[in-house]
């Protein structure tokens, strides 16, 4: 334990502006004293392969929306390096605490897109298993969730699922999180929680630039990396749009974080290239080449060259990524049709485990009036009578 | 001066007039600026006013509200919003332990003129936490004064008056009727804040009395005027239940403190009353009013009061809210049943 405390208090006191990166706009992969290669290596195909089915996703769904299939939908265009490279860092007992926007780390985990939708089309309030998937539901509260990680890394430790050195058995949390959530007091206080008792947890921010219309400025006036030191822990600013070194940082807090080195603060320096949600309107409040800018570093092109220019990816490879995204596409948009609509009293079944009397009541007189209003009566009546 | 306005746009007046009428008014919340709030209450207000008045703020419920406490401690008057109902609750600290009762820890020396805007209630389809009615959550905590209006001129006229209010105010924005258009008098100048406290009888009746607030009051209209026109062959025969039904509906305006006076007094005429929210029932406004009713005008009844509310569980995924929320029919059906006795 204060081993660990000591080597907190070293790390945290690291400047933390640089910002970490592997691999250049152009594809280039170049040296990162602070990330060596080799340390944590990252299947890049697979990688490129999530990030472009996570986009596909991302632009499907807009579509949905647009068509009124999806009530909203929170893009994640451009932030497909941050959320594939942290993703893929982690061990299958790693346990993800997302936001709204981790479609791309949804992914990597397995959960079928499909059961992304339910929430956006309003059939549901959850729509997969956190227990079998270890990511546990979209949080829309922002900053809620970053102490419920919190929480879960203490269960972690008092397991004793950290410090062994062994893969299978020690364990971490990771927390996602945006730029805006870094000014909820509920994030201030899982900071100092997960600082005071040396917790398993990374915190993953995406600085993408924007909390809806206001600029990272109006939330911190230093990195959000630095924050950390503050806390008493280490922060690390790293590309968002280079998915290696995303991998690799992350791979590092959570290697730090198994084996019981406390929390880290990871910045991924990212940017969200389309509006907020469905519903924004993002001319109001930022100019089109801000976002010219950051399409031009865009991460799947980036890794896309890189790999193209080590000769790695062949045609054949290539019409395998082109039919999976097809087949993405094609089942996104049939499946989220076909997401059963929820019966008319599922909110009472799953409000207590057992149905108390008046809710039981309450449950008959609505069935029975969805029932009578779904017919010909109620329906009638109410015409007739307005 | 009256035009036709909706409701957003009646709102977005109250704040310009009070801005140019009280320097000491500012304006804080997120996205509030350039973005004009993410339903344009607020729409050029930074603008036109400078974003020193019109501010957005960063992120965090606590920090809009706390620091509104503060603002107004120093002699400024607070207009603050939140985003949507369900986001309130990181602030709820702020409001219940400080907010509510700085006055009455002062023995009065202190008041804190702070106005905190919530839209409010569902119904529009939007995911989870964007749909919720936290009214009784504020009308339970005495020193806050809770308002809701149903109309673009109720709205325009409530929130001029409350922001020149001494106390506190929860104003609540139903957000399904945001678009709704209605005639607002602009000319009018600020209502007086002892307005607040009334509810407003929107069409009067003699054999049953709706009483509802916000998003509500169209629907309650629209059972009323039913009631009037249906045929005479209801279980009481002609004059008697399911014909030409004379319904007097209130809009409660102010839900804390609670008109119950306006209330029971139309009770006392029509012997029936139907609540109708979009909250859930236990221990909602409802109740409240289920139970002045008893107490006061026991000997008018001729039938328990109805309630028509959400149900006493999470708001559902919006596919289910159609049903879910009280609509036309079942405020017809509680109508029936109160009749019936
Ligand atoms: C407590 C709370 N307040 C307000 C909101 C409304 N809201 C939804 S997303 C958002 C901006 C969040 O920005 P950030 O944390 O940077 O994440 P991003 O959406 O950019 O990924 C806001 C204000 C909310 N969801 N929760």
């Amino acid at each position: 334990m204060s081993r660990s405390r000591t080597a907190t208090h070293a790390d945290a006191a690291r400047p933390t502006d640089r910002l970490l990166s592997c691999l250049d706009t152009t594809g280039h992969l170049h040296t990162e004293p602070e990330l060596p290669a080799g340390v944590a290596p990252l299947d890049l195909k697979q990688a490129l392969l999530q990030m472009t089915l996570a986009r596909r996703l991302d632009t499907e769904a807009v579509a949905l929306q647009r068509q009124g299939e999806l009530g909203l939908w929170p893009s994640l265009l451009g932030q497909e390096a941050a959320q594939v490279g942290a993703a893929s860092a982690l061990g299958v007992r790693d346990v993800v605490f997302p936001t709204y926007r981790e479609h791309a780390v949804a992914g990597c985990r397995g959960i079928d897109p499909v059961d992304l939708l339910g929430l956006f089309r309003g059939t549901t309030m959850g729509g997969w298993d956190p227990a079998a998937t270890g990511v546990q539901l979209y949080t829309l509260v922002i900053g809620a969730h970053t102490l419920h990680g919190v929480g879960y890394a203490m269960g972690v430790v008092r397991d004793g699922d950290v410090g062994h050195g062994d893969p299978e058995r020690d364990r971490a949390v990771i927390v996602f999180l945006g730029d805006g959530a870094l000014s909820e007091g509920e994030t201030n206080e899982a900071f100092v929680w997960a600082a005071a008792m040396d917790l398993p947890v990374v915190f993953f921010c995406q600085n993408n630039q924007w909390a809806i219309s206001a600029p990272f400025s109006t939330q911190s006036r230093v990195p959000a990396a630095q924050r950390a030191a503050g806390f008493g822990f280490p922060g690390v600013r790293v590309d968002g749009n280079d998915v290696i070194a995303c991998h690799a940082v992350t791979a590092k807090a959570v290697a730090r974080a198994h084996a019981g080195g406390g929390p880290t603060l990871i910045e991924a320096v990212t940017y969200r290239r389309n509006p907020h949600t469905t519903s924004d309107d993002d001319g109001r409040y930022r100019h089109a080449a801000e976002n010219d800018h950051w399409t031009a570093l865009d991460p799947i092109s980036r890794l896309r060259s890189h790999l193209e220019g080590l000769g790695a990816l062949d045609d054949e490879w290539l019409e395998e990524l082109a039919a999976a995204e097809r087949t993405l596409g094609a089942r996104v948009r049939r499946g989220c049709r076909e997401l059963p609509p929820p019966p008319p009293d599922q909110p009472f079944l799953h409000t207590l485990t057992a149905m108390t009397p008046e809710l039981a009541r309450q449950r008959e007189a609505h069935l029975a009036f969805v029932a009578g209003a779904d017919g010909i009566d109620g329906a009638d009546r109410s015409e007739e009578r307005s | 001066m009256t035009e036709q306005m909706s409701m957003v746009g009646a709102l977005n007046a109250a704040l310009r007039a009070e801005l140019e009428a009280d320097e000491k008014v500012v304006l804080s919340g997120l996205d509030i600026g350039e973005l004009g709030g993410v339903f344009r209450v607020t729409d050029r207000l930074a603008k036109d006013f400078g974003t020193h008045r019109v501010i957005t703020s960063p992120l965090g419920e606590a920090g809009i509200v706390g620091s509104a406490v503060g603002m107004a401690l120093a002699g400024y008057r607070p207009v603050v919003e939140i985003q949507f109902d369900g986001f309130v609750f990181p602030a709820m600290n702020q409001l219940v332990t400080q907010l509510a009762k700085y006055r009455h820890r002062s023995d009065g020396r202190l008041s804190l003129p702070v106005v905190v805007r919530i839209p409010v209630g569902g119904g529009i389809g939007a995911v989870e936490h964007h749909s919720e009615s936290p009214e009784a959550y504020f009308a339970h905590t005495p020193g806050l004064r809770v308002l809701c209006p149903s109309t673009p001129a109720e709205a325009y006229a409530l929130l001029r008056a409350a922001i020149r209010s001494q106390d506190p105010v929860v104003f609540l924005e139903p957000k399904k009727s945001y678009w709704a258009k209605g005639e607002v008098d602009t000319a009018a100048g600020a209502a007086d804040p002892v307005e607040l406290d009334r509810a407003r009888v929107v069409r009067p009746g003699r054999h049953l009395t709706i009483a509802t607030y916000g998003a509500l009051v169209p629907t309650a209209l629209k059972a009323a005027a039913g009631l009037a026109t249906d045929g005479t062959d209801g279980p009481g025969g002609p004059g008697g239940p399911g014909g030409g039904i004379e319904a007097e509906v209130i809009d409660l305006r102010t839900l804390a403190p609670l008109d119950h006076v306006t209330v029971v007094e139309s009770v006392r005429r029509t012997g029936r009353l139907v609540v109708a929210h979009e909250a859930s029932q236990s221990g909602g406004i409802g109740a409240e009013l289920a139970a002045r009713v008893q107490a006061d005008a026991f000997y008018d009844l001729e039938a328990p009061v109805q309630r028509v509310t959400g149900h006493d569980t999470p708001y559902p995924p919006s596919r289910l809210e159609h049903d879910w929320l009280p609509n036309l029919d079942r405020l017809l059906d509680a109508c029936d049943v109160a009749l019936a006795f």
